[in-house]
Protein backbone atom coordinates (compact mmCIF):
# COMPACT_ATOMS: atom_id res chain seq x y z
CA UNK A 1 0.00 0.00 0.00
CA UNK A 2 1.44 2.97 -0.53
CA UNK A 3 0.82 5.76 2.37
CA UNK A 4 2.01 9.06 0.53
CA UNK A 5 -0.01 9.16 -2.68
CA UNK A 6 -1.44 12.45 -3.41
CA UNK A 7 -4.65 11.13 -4.19
CA UNK A 8 -7.00 10.35 -1.91
CA UNK A 9 -8.38 6.46 -1.44
CA UNK A 10 -12.10 8.13 -1.01
CA UNK A 11 -12.69 11.54 -3.11
CA UNK A 12 -16.28 12.98 -1.93
CA UNK A 13 -17.68 15.99 -3.35
CA UNK A 14 -20.60 17.41 -3.63
CA UNK A 15 -22.99 14.77 -2.65
CA UNK A 16 -26.49 15.45 -1.92
CA UNK A 17 -28.76 12.31 -0.86
CA UNK A 18 -32.66 12.71 -0.81
CA UNK A 19 -35.35 10.10 1.52
CA UNK A 20 -38.51 11.45 -0.48
CA UNK A 21 -38.94 15.30 -0.49
CA UNK A 22 -35.80 14.90 2.80
CA UNK A 23 -32.56 15.88 2.01
CA UNK A 24 -30.36 13.62 4.58
CA UNK A 25 -27.31 14.92 2.57
CA UNK A 26 -26.65 18.43 1.29
CA UNK A 27 -23.55 18.97 -1.06
CA UNK A 28 -21.19 16.94 1.36
CA UNK A 29 -17.64 17.12 0.43
CA UNK A 30 -14.58 14.88 1.89
CA UNK A 31 -11.28 13.49 1.26
CA UNK A 32 -9.77 10.34 3.08
CA UNK A 33 -6.29 9.53 2.47
CA UNK A 34 -5.00 5.83 2.68
CA UNK A 35 -4.25 4.95 6.44
CA UNK A 36 -6.25 7.80 7.65
CA UNK A 37 -8.69 7.52 10.47
CA UNK A 38 -11.60 9.22 10.46
CA UNK A 39 -14.06 9.55 13.36
CA UNK A 40 -17.65 10.92 12.24
CA UNK A 41 -19.66 12.64 14.88
CA UNK A 42 -22.82 14.29 15.45
CA UNK A 43 -26.48 14.30 16.64
CA UNK A 44 -28.55 11.42 15.66
CA UNK A 45 -30.16 12.41 12.20
CA UNK A 46 -27.14 13.98 10.69
CA UNK A 47 -27.05 11.72 8.14
CA UNK A 48 -23.75 10.40 9.62
CA UNK A 49 -24.67 6.96 8.84
CA UNK A 50 -25.44 7.41 5.65
CA UNK A 51 -22.35 9.03 4.35
CA UNK A 52 -20.67 6.18 5.65
CA UNK A 53 -23.08 3.96 3.34
CA UNK A 54 -22.94 5.93 0.23
CA UNK A 55 -19.21 5.03 0.31
CA UNK A 56 -19.95 1.36 -0.75
CA UNK A 57 -23.25 1.70 -1.87
CA UNK A 58 -25.58 0.52 0.37
CA UNK A 59 -27.28 4.22 -0.27
CA UNK A 60 -27.52 5.67 -4.08
CA UNK A 61 -26.55 9.44 -3.41
CA UNK A 62 -28.32 11.70 -6.22
CA UNK A 63 -25.99 14.10 -7.01
CA UNK A 64 -22.13 14.36 -6.84
CA UNK A 65 -19.61 11.77 -7.20
CA UNK A 66 -18.15 9.29 -4.81
CA UNK A 67 -14.83 7.57 -6.02
CA UNK A 68 -13.21 4.67 -4.37
CA UNK A 69 -9.42 3.78 -5.04
CA UNK A 70 -10.08 4.82 -8.17
CA UNK A 71 -13.25 3.68 -9.04
CA UNK A 72 -16.06 5.86 -9.33
CA UNK A 73 -19.32 4.72 -7.95
CA UNK A 74 -22.40 5.05 -11.02
CA UNK A 75 -24.71 2.91 -12.09
CA UNK A 76 -22.37 0.54 -13.45
CA UNK A 77 -23.04 -3.24 -11.33
CA UNK A 78 -19.27 -4.00 -11.70
CA UNK A 79 -18.26 -0.60 -9.86
CA UNK A 80 -20.50 -1.40 -7.00
CA UNK A 81 -19.38 -4.89 -6.66
CA UNK A 82 -15.85 -4.25 -7.19
CA UNK A 83 -15.79 -1.19 -4.65
CA UNK A 84 -17.88 -3.36 -1.98
CA UNK A 85 -15.18 -6.46 -2.22
CA UNK A 86 -12.29 -3.74 -1.67
CA UNK A 87 -14.69 -1.82 0.89
CA UNK A 88 -15.33 -3.70 4.73
CA UNK A 89 -18.13 -2.47 6.83
CA UNK A 90 -19.71 -3.23 10.68
CA UNK A 91 -22.85 -2.69 11.19
CA UNK A 92 -24.40 -1.47 14.51
CA UNK A 93 -26.48 -4.65 14.65
CA UNK A 94 -23.55 -7.32 13.96
CA UNK A 95 -25.69 -8.51 11.15
CA UNK A 96 -23.89 -12.35 11.66
CA UNK A 97 -25.70 -14.95 9.13
CA UNK A 98 -27.19 -16.58 11.86
CA UNK A 99 -27.68 -20.18 9.58
CA UNK A 100 -23.82 -19.84 9.15
CA UNK A 101 -21.48 -20.95 11.97
CA UNK A 102 -18.44 -18.13 12.73
CA UNK A 103 -15.86 -20.05 10.37
CA UNK A 104 -18.73 -20.30 7.65
CA UNK A 105 -19.38 -16.66 8.02
CA UNK A 106 -15.95 -15.24 7.69
CA UNK A 107 -14.90 -17.25 4.68
CA UNK A 108 -18.59 -17.12 2.57
CA UNK A 109 -17.24 -14.20 0.75
CA UNK A 110 -13.46 -15.23 0.11
CA UNK A 111 -15.14 -18.31 -1.27
CA UNK A 112 -17.75 -17.36 -2.80
CA UNK A 113 -16.60 -13.73 -4.35
CA UNK A 114 -12.61 -13.77 -4.43
CA UNK A 115 -12.80 -17.64 -5.53
CA UNK A 116 -10.94 -19.13 -2.96
CA UNK A 117 -10.52 -22.91 -2.06
CA UNK A 118 -12.33 -23.88 0.86
CA UNK A 119 -9.23 -24.83 2.81
CA UNK A 120 -7.63 -21.61 1.71
CA UNK A 121 -10.22 -19.29 2.80
CA UNK A 122 -10.52 -21.70 6.06
CA UNK A 123 -6.80 -20.64 6.92
CA UNK A 124 -7.52 -17.05 5.68
CA UNK A 125 -10.65 -16.88 8.32
CA UNK A 126 -8.74 -18.41 11.54
CA UNK A 127 -5.88 -15.76 11.39
CA UNK A 128 -7.96 -13.11 11.47
CA UNK A 129 -10.56 -14.94 13.97
CA UNK A 130 -7.24 -15.47 15.37
CA UNK A 131 -7.03 -11.54 15.24
CA UNK A 132 -10.19 -10.41 16.75
CA UNK A 133 -8.75 -12.92 19.74
CA UNK A 134 -11.84 -15.57 19.37
CA UNK A 135 -10.62 -18.58 17.54
CA UNK A 136 -11.73 -20.71 19.94
CA UNK A 137 -15.22 -19.78 18.84
CA UNK A 138 -14.94 -20.99 15.19
CA UNK A 139 -17.58 -23.84 14.97
CA UNK A 140 -20.13 -22.08 16.59
CA UNK A 141 -23.55 -20.79 15.60
CA UNK A 142 -23.52 -16.56 16.05
CA UNK A 143 -26.85 -17.08 18.36
CA UNK A 144 -24.68 -18.72 21.08
CA UNK A 145 -22.04 -15.73 21.53
CA UNK A 146 -22.59 -12.67 23.30
CA UNK A 147 -22.86 -9.28 21.55
CA UNK A 148 -19.10 -8.45 22.07
CA UNK A 149 -18.28 -11.88 20.42
CA UNK A 150 -20.22 -11.66 17.94
CA UNK A 151 -19.56 -7.91 16.96
CA UNK A 152 -15.52 -9.58 16.85
CA UNK A 153 -16.52 -12.22 14.58
CA UNK A 154 -18.22 -8.95 12.28
CA UNK A 155 -15.06 -7.70 11.88
CA UNK A 156 -13.23 -10.74 11.14
CA UNK A 157 -15.77 -11.47 8.27
CA UNK A 158 -15.00 -8.03 6.80
CA UNK A 159 -11.36 -8.53 7.31
CA UNK A 160 -11.17 -11.64 5.36
CA UNK A 161 -11.79 -9.60 2.79
CA UNK A 162 -8.67 -8.02 3.68
CA UNK A 163 -10.38 -4.60 2.19
CA UNK A 164 -8.19 -1.61 1.71
CA UNK A 165 -10.76 0.63 4.23
CA UNK A 166 -13.44 -0.57 6.93
CA UNK A 167 -16.27 1.24 7.64
CA UNK A 168 -17.65 1.12 10.99
CA UNK A 169 -21.24 2.66 11.88
CA UNK A 170 -21.92 2.89 15.41
CA UNK A 171 -20.10 -0.84 16.38
CA UNK A 172 -20.63 -0.05 20.02
CA UNK A 173 -23.92 1.42 20.18
CA UNK A 174 -26.37 -1.83 20.41
CA UNK A 175 -23.75 -3.66 23.00
CA UNK A 176 -23.94 -4.03 26.99
CA UNK A 177 -21.32 -1.88 28.97
CA UNK A 178 -19.33 -4.54 29.82
CA UNK A 179 -18.47 -5.73 25.90
CA UNK A 180 -17.73 -2.66 24.26
CA UNK A 181 -13.93 -2.72 25.55
CA UNK A 182 -13.36 -5.99 23.92
CA UNK A 183 -14.45 -4.41 20.47
CA UNK A 184 -13.08 -1.26 20.58
CA UNK A 185 -9.22 -2.78 21.82
CA UNK A 186 -9.91 -4.88 18.58
CA UNK A 187 -10.33 -1.74 16.60
CA UNK A 188 -7.60 0.22 18.03
CA UNK A 189 -5.46 -3.33 16.97
CA UNK A 190 -6.57 -2.60 13.44
CA UNK A 191 -5.83 0.99 13.44
CA UNK A 192 -2.28 0.56 14.69
CA UNK A 193 -1.96 -1.85 11.92
CA UNK A 194 -2.59 1.04 9.62
CA UNK A 195 -5.97 0.44 7.88
CA UNK A 196 -7.76 3.07 6.48
CA UNK A 197 -10.76 3.68 8.54
CA UNK A 198 -14.09 5.68 8.98
CA UNK A 199 -15.97 4.96 12.04
CA UNK A 200 -19.08 6.74 13.02
CA UNK A 201 -19.29 6.40 16.79
CA UNK A 202 -19.99 8.20 19.86
CA UNK A 203 -17.16 6.71 22.10
CA UNK A 204 -14.94 10.07 22.79
CA UNK A 205 -12.39 8.17 24.26
CA UNK A 206 -11.81 6.30 21.54
CA UNK A 207 -11.88 9.21 19.09
CA UNK A 208 -9.13 10.65 20.60
CA UNK A 209 -6.38 7.78 20.78
CA UNK A 210 -7.59 6.99 17.21
CA UNK A 211 -8.68 9.90 15.02
CA UNK A 212 -6.71 11.58 12.12
CA UNK A 213 -9.77 13.93 11.72
CA UNK A 214 -12.61 14.42 13.38
CA UNK A 215 -15.86 15.26 11.49
CA UNK A 216 -18.47 16.59 13.14
CA UNK A 217 -22.23 17.06 10.67
CA UNK A 218 -25.36 18.46 11.68
CA UNK A 219 -28.73 18.22 9.21
CA UNK A 220 -26.61 16.33 6.67
CA UNK A 221 -23.93 18.62 6.06
CA UNK A 222 -19.93 18.65 7.39
CA UNK A 223 -19.91 21.80 10.30
CA UNK A 224 -16.22 20.58 11.23
CA UNK A 225 -13.37 19.02 10.52
CA UNK A 226 -9.92 19.05 12.29
CA UNK A 227 -7.19 17.13 14.18
CA UNK A 228 -9.16 15.65 17.36
CA UNK A 229 -6.49 17.47 19.18
CA UNK A 230 -8.04 20.59 18.21
CA UNK A 231 -11.28 19.26 18.03
CA UNK A 232 -12.06 18.67 21.49
CA UNK A 233 -10.29 21.21 22.76
CA UNK A 234 -11.13 24.06 20.40
CA UNK A 235 -13.95 23.55 18.24
CA UNK A 236 -15.02 26.60 16.03
CA UNK A 237 -18.54 26.12 15.97
CA UNK A 238 -21.27 26.86 17.89
CA UNK A 239 -22.92 23.74 17.32
CA UNK A 240 -19.99 21.40 18.24
CA UNK A 241 -19.61 22.79 21.17
CA UNK A 242 -22.67 22.17 22.10
CA UNK A 243 -23.06 19.04 20.87
CA UNK A 244 -19.59 17.81 22.90
CA UNK A 245 -21.19 19.11 25.95
CA UNK A 246 -23.47 16.96 25.51
CA UNK A 247 -22.04 13.81 24.71
CA UNK A 248 -18.69 14.37 27.51
CA UNK A 249 -20.90 15.91 30.03
CA UNK A 250 -21.63 12.44 31.36
CA UNK B 1 -39.59 -27.25 39.66
CA UNK B 2 -42.88 -26.80 41.37
CA UNK B 3 -43.75 -24.78 38.63
CA UNK B 4 -43.01 -26.95 35.95
CA UNK B 5 -44.84 -29.64 37.48
CA UNK B 6 -48.22 -27.79 37.84
CA UNK B 7 -48.38 -26.99 34.46
CA UNK B 8 -49.17 -30.89 33.70
CA UNK B 9 -51.35 -30.99 36.49
CA UNK B 10 -54.82 -32.99 35.93
CA UNK B 11 -57.40 -30.35 37.52
CA UNK B 12 -60.95 -31.00 37.82
CA UNK B 13 -61.66 -28.80 35.18
CA UNK B 14 -59.92 -30.89 32.72
CA UNK B 15 -62.22 -34.25 34.43
CA UNK B 16 -65.50 -32.04 33.44
CA UNK B 17 -64.48 -31.24 30.31
CA UNK B 18 -63.16 -34.59 29.29
CA UNK B 19 -66.48 -35.39 30.87
CA UNK B 20 -68.68 -33.22 28.37
CA UNK B 21 -67.19 -34.25 25.70
CA UNK B 22 -67.73 -37.79 25.74
CA UNK B 23 -70.81 -37.36 26.57
CA UNK B 24 -71.39 -35.16 23.29
CA UNK B 25 -70.22 -37.67 21.39
CA UNK B 26 -71.93 -40.42 23.07
CA UNK B 27 -75.62 -38.31 21.90
CA UNK B 28 -74.88 -38.07 18.47
CA UNK B 29 -74.00 -41.65 18.29
CA UNK B 30 -76.72 -42.35 19.97
CA UNK B 31 -79.11 -40.27 18.00
CA UNK B 32 -77.60 -41.62 14.36
CA UNK B 33 -77.70 -45.05 15.39
CA UNK B 34 -81.85 -44.57 16.18
CA UNK B 35 -82.71 -41.62 13.57
CA UNK B 36 -80.48 -43.33 10.76
CA UNK B 37 -81.13 -46.95 11.78
CA UNK B 38 -77.67 -47.47 8.90
CA UNK B 39 -76.82 -51.46 9.09
CA UNK B 40 -72.75 -50.94 9.20
CA UNK B 41 -71.46 -53.33 6.88
CA UNK B 42 -67.44 -53.38 6.27
CA UNK B 43 -67.10 -56.87 4.89
CA UNK B 44 -66.84 -55.91 1.12
CA UNK B 45 -64.37 -53.36 1.76
CA UNK B 46 -60.96 -55.58 1.78
CA UNK B 47 -62.49 -57.46 -1.99
CA UNK B 48 -61.91 -53.39 -3.36
CA UNK B 49 -58.48 -52.77 -1.95
CA UNK B 50 -57.01 -56.05 -3.52
CA UNK B 51 -58.09 -59.22 -6.04
CA UNK B 52 -56.73 -62.64 -6.42
CA UNK B 53 -56.21 -63.04 -9.63
CA UNK B 54 -56.60 -65.84 -11.01
CA UNK B 55 -53.97 -66.06 -14.17
CA UNK B 56 -51.03 -65.10 -12.35
CA UNK B 57 -52.03 -66.52 -8.83
CA UNK B 58 -51.21 -63.80 -7.01
CA UNK B 59 -53.05 -60.66 -5.01
CA UNK B 60 -53.23 -57.55 -7.62
CA UNK B 61 -54.79 -54.60 -6.53
CA UNK B 62 -58.13 -53.26 -6.96
CA UNK B 63 -59.73 -49.85 -7.48
CA UNK B 64 -59.08 -48.46 -4.04
CA UNK B 65 -55.35 -49.28 -3.97
CA UNK B 66 -54.85 -48.56 -7.40
CA UNK B 67 -56.66 -44.97 -6.68
CA UNK B 68 -54.37 -44.69 -3.47
CA UNK B 69 -51.22 -45.13 -5.40
CA UNK B 70 -52.32 -42.57 -8.46
CA UNK B 71 -53.37 -40.07 -5.53
CA UNK B 72 -49.58 -41.14 -4.22
CA UNK B 73 -48.19 -40.25 -7.50
CA UNK B 74 -50.28 -37.18 -8.20
CA UNK B 75 -49.65 -35.88 -4.76
CA UNK B 76 -45.33 -36.55 -4.91
CA UNK B 77 -45.15 -35.16 -8.31
CA UNK B 78 -47.02 -32.09 -7.98
CA UNK B 79 -45.54 -31.40 -4.94
CA UNK B 80 -41.90 -31.48 -6.36
CA UNK B 81 -42.76 -29.27 -9.55
CA UNK B 82 -45.38 -26.93 -6.90
CA UNK B 83 -42.67 -26.37 -5.11
CA UNK B 84 -40.30 -25.43 -8.29
CA UNK B 85 -42.57 -23.16 -10.11
CA UNK B 86 -43.23 -21.73 -6.03
CA UNK B 87 -39.81 -20.66 -5.29
CA UNK B 88 -38.91 -19.30 -8.55
CA UNK B 89 -42.08 -17.21 -8.61
CA UNK B 90 -42.18 -16.43 -5.26
CA UNK B 91 -38.02 -14.80 -5.86
CA UNK B 92 -39.71 -12.95 -8.90
CA UNK B 93 -42.34 -11.41 -6.36
CA UNK B 94 -39.18 -9.63 -4.41
CA UNK B 95 -37.36 -8.80 -7.63
CA UNK B 96 -36.44 -4.91 -8.05
CA UNK B 97 -37.43 -4.81 -11.58
CA UNK B 98 -41.01 -4.59 -12.73
CA UNK B 99 -41.42 -7.33 -15.06
CA UNK B 100 -41.04 -10.28 -13.34
CA UNK B 101 -42.65 -8.99 -9.96
CA UNK B 102 -45.57 -8.03 -12.31
CA UNK B 103 -45.79 -11.21 -14.19
CA UNK B 104 -45.73 -13.29 -10.98
CA UNK B 105 -48.31 -10.83 -9.40
CA UNK B 106 -50.36 -11.55 -12.10
CA UNK B 107 -49.94 -15.48 -12.13
CA UNK B 108 -50.86 -15.28 -8.01
CA UNK B 109 -53.75 -13.27 -8.35
CA UNK B 110 -55.49 -14.88 -11.26
CA UNK B 111 -55.51 -17.90 -10.21
CA UNK B 112 -55.66 -17.31 -6.25
CA UNK B 113 -59.02 -15.25 -6.95
CA UNK B 114 -61.18 -18.35 -9.66
CA UNK B 115 -62.66 -20.87 -8.38
CA UNK B 116 -60.38 -24.09 -8.48
CA UNK B 117 -63.22 -26.14 -10.84
CA UNK B 118 -62.67 -23.44 -13.73
CA UNK B 119 -59.51 -23.58 -13.33
CA UNK B 120 -58.90 -26.95 -13.71
CA UNK B 121 -61.38 -27.12 -16.85
CA UNK B 122 -59.83 -23.98 -18.48
CA UNK B 123 -56.12 -25.28 -18.00
CA UNK B 124 -57.48 -29.24 -19.40
CA UNK B 125 -59.33 -28.04 -22.19
CA UNK B 126 -57.57 -25.53 -23.71
CA UNK B 127 -53.82 -25.62 -22.20
CA UNK B 128 -53.53 -28.72 -21.42
CA UNK B 129 -54.17 -29.81 -24.93
CA UNK B 130 -51.37 -28.26 -26.40
CA UNK B 131 -48.68 -28.57 -23.86
CA UNK B 132 -48.97 -32.56 -23.89
CA UNK B 133 -48.55 -32.83 -27.77
CA UNK B 134 -45.56 -30.12 -27.61
CA UNK B 135 -43.65 -31.89 -25.14
CA UNK B 136 -44.40 -35.08 -27.05
CA UNK B 137 -45.64 -37.01 -23.65
CA UNK B 138 -49.18 -38.40 -25.47
CA UNK B 139 -46.73 -40.35 -27.67
CA UNK B 140 -44.21 -40.99 -25.05
CA UNK B 141 -45.81 -44.89 -24.49
CA UNK B 142 -45.08 -45.74 -27.95
CA UNK B 143 -41.48 -44.42 -28.08
CA UNK B 144 -40.25 -46.56 -25.11
CA UNK B 145 -38.55 -49.78 -25.19
CA UNK B 146 -40.38 -52.50 -22.16
CA UNK B 147 -37.76 -51.60 -19.21
CA UNK B 148 -38.63 -48.31 -20.30
CA UNK B 149 -41.92 -48.52 -19.90
CA UNK B 150 -41.38 -50.35 -16.36
CA UNK B 151 -39.77 -47.66 -15.13
CA UNK B 152 -42.55 -44.89 -15.88
CA UNK B 153 -45.42 -47.10 -15.08
CA UNK B 154 -43.35 -47.41 -11.61
CA UNK B 155 -43.21 -43.32 -11.76
CA UNK B 156 -46.29 -42.47 -13.24
CA UNK B 157 -48.51 -45.01 -13.63
CA UNK B 158 -50.83 -47.23 -16.05
CA UNK B 159 -48.69 -45.73 -19.67
CA UNK B 160 -52.06 -46.21 -21.54
CA UNK B 161 -52.78 -42.75 -18.76
CA UNK B 162 -49.82 -41.33 -19.00
CA UNK B 163 -50.62 -37.82 -20.84
CA UNK B 164 -53.70 -38.06 -18.61
CA UNK B 165 -51.87 -38.25 -15.41
CA UNK B 166 -49.08 -35.53 -16.54
CA UNK B 167 -51.68 -33.40 -17.19
CA UNK B 168 -53.41 -33.52 -13.72
CA UNK B 169 -49.90 -33.27 -11.86
CA UNK B 170 -49.02 -29.88 -14.30
CA UNK B 171 -52.73 -28.56 -13.03
CA UNK B 172 -52.49 -29.33 -9.51
CA UNK B 173 -48.67 -28.29 -9.61
CA UNK B 174 -49.49 -25.15 -11.53
CA UNK B 175 -52.49 -24.20 -8.56
CA UNK B 176 -50.82 -25.04 -5.58
CA UNK B 177 -47.70 -23.37 -6.75
CA UNK B 178 -49.56 -19.82 -6.80
CA UNK B 179 -49.92 -20.38 -2.80
CA UNK B 180 -46.39 -21.35 -2.25
CA UNK B 181 -45.28 -18.42 -4.17
CA UNK B 182 -46.56 -16.22 -1.43
CA UNK B 183 -45.54 -18.63 1.01
CA UNK B 184 -42.12 -17.76 -0.43
CA UNK B 185 -42.13 -14.00 -0.65
CA UNK B 186 -43.46 -14.12 3.20
CA UNK B 187 -40.29 -15.85 3.89
CA UNK B 188 -37.86 -13.80 1.92
CA UNK B 189 -39.27 -10.78 3.39
CA UNK B 190 -38.63 -12.06 6.81
CA UNK B 191 -35.27 -12.11 6.29
CA UNK B 192 -34.00 -8.60 7.62
CA UNK B 193 -32.54 -5.90 5.49
CA UNK B 194 -29.59 -5.71 7.62
CA UNK B 195 -28.59 -9.51 6.42
CA UNK B 196 -28.77 -8.12 2.82
CA UNK B 197 -26.69 -5.60 3.64
CA UNK B 198 -23.95 -7.24 5.32
CA UNK B 199 -23.99 -9.86 2.26
CA UNK B 200 -23.82 -7.10 0.07
CA UNK B 201 -20.85 -5.06 1.65
CA UNK B 202 -18.58 -8.47 1.71
CA UNK B 203 -19.29 -8.21 -1.88
CA UNK B 204 -21.67 -10.98 -2.96
CA UNK B 205 -23.70 -10.51 -6.24
CA UNK B 206 -27.92 -10.18 -5.94
CA UNK B 207 -27.87 -13.89 -7.27
CA UNK B 208 -25.31 -15.45 -4.56
CA UNK B 209 -27.41 -13.09 -1.63
CA UNK B 210 -29.99 -14.78 -1.91
CA UNK B 211 -28.36 -18.17 -2.53
CA UNK B 212 -26.52 -18.11 0.34
CA UNK B 213 -28.04 -15.71 2.65
CA UNK B 214 -31.88 -14.57 2.24
CA UNK B 215 -32.99 -18.35 0.94
CA UNK B 216 -31.31 -20.58 3.17
CA UNK B 217 -32.56 -18.69 6.13
CA UNK B 218 -36.10 -18.08 4.05
CA UNK B 219 -36.61 -21.81 3.71
CA UNK B 220 -36.21 -22.48 7.49
CA UNK B 221 -39.07 -20.25 7.96
CA UNK B 222 -41.62 -21.21 5.51
CA UNK B 223 -41.29 -24.79 6.26
CA UNK B 224 -44.35 -25.12 8.85
CA UNK B 225 -46.74 -23.47 6.29
CA UNK B 226 -45.20 -25.31 3.35
CA UNK B 227 -46.17 -28.29 5.28
CA UNK B 228 -49.52 -26.96 5.66
CA UNK B 229 -49.72 -26.46 1.69
CA UNK B 230 -48.64 -29.54 0.66
CA UNK B 231 -51.00 -31.49 2.97
CA UNK B 232 -53.76 -28.72 1.21
CA UNK B 233 -52.37 -30.47 -2.02
CA UNK B 234 -52.65 -33.56 -0.96
CA UNK B 235 -56.44 -33.14 -0.14
CA UNK B 236 -56.74 -30.66 -2.98
CA UNK B 237 -55.32 -33.73 -5.87
CA UNK B 238 -59.19 -34.97 -5.52
CA UNK B 239 -60.37 -31.72 -7.22
CA UNK B 240 -58.77 -33.39 -10.45
CA UNK B 241 -60.78 -36.12 -10.69
CA UNK B 242 -63.35 -33.56 -12.38
CA UNK B 243 -61.08 -34.53 -15.63
CA UNK B 244 -61.17 -38.25 -14.91
CA UNK B 245 -58.40 -38.69 -13.50
CA UNK B 246 -58.29 -42.12 -11.42
CA UNK B 247 -57.26 -40.94 -8.12
CA UNK B 248 -58.59 -42.40 -5.03
CA UNK B 249 -61.89 -39.73 -4.84
CA UNK B 250 -62.34 -40.61 -8.42
CA UNK B 251 -62.64 -44.13 -7.97
CA UNK B 252 -64.19 -44.06 -4.23
CA UNK B 253 -66.41 -42.70 -6.17
CA UNK B 254 -67.26 -45.59 -8.34
CA UNK B 255 -66.83 -47.80 -5.50
CA UNK B 256 -69.71 -45.90 -3.61
CA UNK B 257 -72.11 -46.42 -6.67
CA UNK B 258 -71.44 -49.81 -7.35
CA UNK B 259 -71.67 -51.51 -3.88
CA UNK B 260 -74.29 -48.61 -2.55
CA UNK B 261 -72.41 -48.67 0.97
CA UNK B 262 -71.70 -45.13 0.53
CA UNK B 263 -70.90 -44.06 4.19
CA UNK B 264 -68.65 -46.96 4.93
CA UNK B 265 -66.69 -45.87 1.78
CA UNK B 266 -66.02 -42.55 2.48
CA UNK B 267 -65.47 -42.87 6.12
CA UNK B 268 -62.49 -45.66 4.96
CA UNK B 269 -61.34 -43.70 2.37
CA UNK B 270 -61.47 -40.06 5.01
CA UNK B 271 -59.39 -42.36 7.22
CA UNK B 272 -56.73 -43.43 4.05
CA UNK B 273 -56.77 -39.27 3.49
CA UNK B 274 -56.02 -39.25 7.55
CA UNK B 275 -52.81 -41.08 7.38
CA UNK B 276 -51.53 -39.86 4.01
CA UNK B 277 -51.56 -36.13 5.34
CA UNK B 278 -50.69 -36.86 8.65
CA UNK B 279 -47.83 -38.93 7.52
CA UNK B 280 -46.78 -36.21 5.63
CA UNK B 281 -47.14 -33.33 8.79
CA UNK B 282 -44.88 -35.84 10.67
CA UNK B 283 -42.06 -35.68 8.10
CA UNK B 284 -42.28 -32.01 8.06
CA UNK B 285 -42.05 -31.95 11.93
CA UNK B 286 -38.76 -34.02 12.20
CA UNK B 287 -37.57 -31.41 9.17
CA UNK B 288 -38.16 -28.78 11.24
CA UNK B 289 -36.91 -29.92 14.05
CA UNK B 290 -33.79 -31.31 12.88
CA UNK B 291 -33.13 -28.08 11.20
CA UNK B 292 -34.13 -25.85 14.29
CA UNK B 293 -31.37 -27.84 16.16
CA UNK B 294 -28.96 -27.04 13.96
CA UNK B 295 -28.28 -23.36 15.12
CA UNK B 296 -27.67 -23.96 18.20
Amino acid sequence: MNENTPNPIIEMSGVSKWFDDFQVLKDVSLQVFSGERVVVCGPSGSGKSTLIRCINRLEEHQEGRIVVDGIELDQDTQHINKVRSEVGMVFQQFNLFPHLTVLENCTLGPMKVRGLSRKDAEALAMEYLQRVRIPEQAAKYPGSLSGGQQQRVAIARSLCMQPRIMLFDEPTSALDPEMIKEVLDVMIDLAESGMTMICVTHEMGFARTVAHQMVFMDEGRIIERSPPGKFFSEPEHERTKLFLSQILSH
Amino acid sequence: MSRFTSRYRWSWVDSVVLLGIIGFFGFIGYRVNTVLVYQWEWGFLPGYLFRWDEETQSLLPNLLVKGLLTTLRLAFWSIILATLIGFVTGMMRTSRRLFPRAFSRLYVELIRNVPPIVFIFVFYFFISSQIIPLLGLDTLDQRLGPSGQSVVEFLFGPVSLLSNTFSGIFCLALFEAAYITEIVRSGIQSVSVGQREAAMSIGLSRWQQMRYVVLPQAVQRVIPPLAGQFIILIKDSSIVSLISIQELTFLTLEVANSTQRVFEVWVFVAGVYFVLCYSCALIFRRLEMRLDSSRI
